[in-house]
């Protein structure tokens, strides 16, 4: 943080945002003729509702939100492509509109005909990307295949090629949607060091994402929205915070079968957080003061593929108060995880399972040298 | 606002060029073909209307009086037809980026400019090969394209912005150019409209240009009629100017009134 007075960058000032429904619009001469007889109602959606913030210079600003909660439709509005129903957005200085990787590439033409014409969409002349065009090329490491049609290119050659001509673009704000979510992991480590430089620099950097990783790791302040409004605007850690959140509350609506409630009624977890760090320990307090029928308790992790990666039971430890505290340390690869717990009778059989009770995510740090579904101890010892 | 800045530029540059590159790299002729296919309207009328249906009797530049007005008619066509589509095809883009939405009408002119300047060029070779002395005349065509081009352009932005909310433009266009091409005075002389409505055919702007356009090509002495010497009402004489300051205004203010929309309506 520094202490001289923030300038303000993008200022957006109660901005609304309908959009008329596909069904109910016109689209041929014979319905508007017919409209103007007949009043036609048109049905509109509301996708931003009277949303407001400034996003100052230098900032690294994140703008999260579920799917259709309107992130997009705001990041088009401040790069230029929709106009707001109401409201005002005051821009002070160039605005980089790139709001996705590799904008107008055209599959028929060559990888260097696509960086020129890329190029210029960016705001860069003929001769200005003649100056630049090997460092692009380089840095995307497809010198051999330039003269191809970007056709026949893999999908990850070509966001190398569009991310490699993206990096270029220099301008007071620079917008992005999405990006770190195309791309091996190699390329997405790329990029995040490309971010990384943006943050230490400076740069004013606008970031829509669904990747709380990429917005802990990166953003300065972020945005969350929520059906068109802003849920709250802050810090990083309590965006992630109600991010992770209303994820959680919105698996929970999917309706679990009787048995499973039956099961898991008067059992409570605390202590659970949504986002932890590669061998971090997690530590749960189990509590169920109003069950007697429980003897043991069993809290097992499983990814999101259902795949089993770890689990574990009180066995014959005596468990005192109806209550219990799980602590385990966390040795697993970036991903999100499933708690599901098992409860035992006096007699040391199962008497019930509950599965996904909770979930969590393990930061992802890019690192590249683990893999797998756990992180065992390891070592490579050099002579 | 401004337009045509540096960068603008360069879009535009780009997008002509890329635009030229897809269109013609598959066919062996590749760019010919475009330019082919006036000249071959141009043969094909010529032998209807000289040897079939003598229409061209009596006039001894028959074969050039056609063949500008095929060309500038082919020119009005094509950039009015791909300005037309020129927002919706770019749909894609414009959902995207935020670059100035004309410039997408511009880059589909452009190609028909091109082919315009190209076959001027067979003009001149046609009319030397003829037997038409070449004049200081013939320079005063260029005012003649600027004109087309304005008033083409104009009907373009139009038409383009039209076709993003109704997509039946298109087709009422291509009809609409099936009755303007007779109505233009391109295959047939101008004398064989009755004078009792000659007058009025001066009020379509092509008419007025191609009329020009061939007068001085040929040079006063051919005696081509033009709205100069035809029209005695100061009001005809003024009115295809006036139709096309007309669409041009509303063209360029529709064009820039719809724009914001463009992104959400195409």
């Amino acid at each position: 943080m520094t202490n001289s007075i923030p300038e303000p960058a993008i200022e957006v000032i109660g901005i609304h945002k309908e959009f008329v429904l596909p069904q109910s619009r016109t689209t041929s001469l014979k319905q508007a003729a017919v409209n103007i007889v007949r009043e036609n109602k048109k049905t509109t959606q509301k996708v931003l509702n009277d949303v407001s913030f400034t996003i100052n210079k230098g900032e690294f600003f994140g703008i999260v939100g579920r799917n259709g909660s309107g992130k997009s439709t705001l990041l088009k509005m401040l790069a230029g492509v929709y106009t707001p129903t109401k409201g005002e957005i005051k821009l002070h200085g160039g605005l980089t509109p790139f709001i996705e990787l590799g904008v107008g590439f055209n599959p028929e033409l060559s990888g260097r005909d696509n960086v020129y014409l890329n190029g210029a969409l960016l705001g860069y002349t003929h001769k200005q990307m003649d100056t630049m065009y090997e460092e692009i090329v380089e840095f995307a490491e497809l010198g051999p295949f330039m003269d191809q049609k970007l056709k026949n290119y893999s999908s990850g050659m070509q966001v190398r090629l569009a991310f490699s001509i993206a990096i270029k673009a220099k301008n007071d704000i620079l917008i992005f949607d999405e990006v770190l979510a195309v791309g091996d992991e190699a390329f997405q480590r790329k990029c995040m060091e490309v971010f990384r430089q943006y943050r230490k620099n400076k740069q004013t950097v606008i970031l829509v994402t669904h990747s709380m990783d990429s917005v802990n790791a990166l953003c300065t302040r972020a945005l969350m929205l929520e059906d068109g409004k802003i849920k709250h605007i802050g810090e990083v850690d309590d965006i992630a915070r109600l991010y992770t959140e209303s994820n959680i509350r919105s698996g929970e609506s999917k309706p679990k079968d009787e048995v499973e409630s039956e099961h898991s009624k008067g059992i409570n977890v605390q202590g659970l957080k949504s986002l932890y760090s590669k061998n971090d320990y997690m530590e749960l307090s189990i509590g169920w003061p109003e069950r007697d029928d429980i003897h043991g308790i069993g809290v097992s992790i499983s990814n999101i593929n259902d795949i089993y990666v770890f689990g574990s039971n009180s066995g014959t430890t005596k468990l005192k108060n109806k209550k219990v505290k799980y602590r385990v340390r966390l040795n697993l690869i970036p991903g999100e995880y499933k708690i599901n717990m098992a409860t035992y009778n006096e007699k040391g059989e199962i008497s019930g399972l509950i599965q996904d009770v909770e979930r969590f995510n393990i930061r992802n740090d890019y690192d590249t040298t683990v893999g797998g579904v756990t992180i065992l101890d390891h070592e490579y010892i050099t002579s | 606002m401004r337009y045509l800045t540096t960068k603008n530029r360069a879009i535009l540059r780009e997008m002509v060029v890329a635009d030229f590159k897809v269109r013609y790299q598959e066919s062996v002729l590749g760019y010919l073909w475009s330019l082919l296919k006036p000249l071959f309207m141009f043969a094909i009328l010529f032998v209807l209307f000289t040897y079939i249906i003598p229409i061209s009797k009596g006039h001894e530049h028959y074969g050039i009086m056609l063949l500008t007005g095929i060309v500038m008619w082919n020119f009005f066509s094509e950039t009015t037809t791909m300005g037309a589509n020129s927002v919706v095809n770019n749909g894609d883009l414009l959902r995207k980026i935020s670059i100035p939405r004309y410039l997408m009408v511009l880059t589909s002119s452009m190609s028909a400019l091109i082919n315009l300047a190209i076959n001027s060029l067979v003009i001149i070779v046609f009319a030397v090969v003829s037997g038409v002395h070449p004049t200081l005349e013939w320079i005063l065509v260029i005012p003649i394209f600027v004109e087309l081009f304005v008033f083409s352009l104009g009907i373009a932005f139009l038409l383009a912005a039209l076709t993003v909310k109704f997509r039946d433009i298109t087709y009422i266009w291509e009809i609409f150019l099936q009755g303007g091409f007779y109505a233009s005075v391109i295959i047939f002389p101008i004398t064989m409209v009755p004078e009792s409505v000659r007058d009025y055919f001066y009020i379509n702007p092509i008419v007025q240009m191609v009329q020009d356009a061939r007068n001085f090509i040929l040079g006063s002495s051919a005696g081509v009629e033009t709205l100069w010497v035809d029209v005695d009402s100061i009001w005809l004489t003024i009115a295809p100017f006036a139709v096309i300051l007309f669409f041009a205004v509303l063209g360029a203010w529709y064009f820039k009134r719809r724009s914001p929309y463009f992104a959400e309506d195409v």
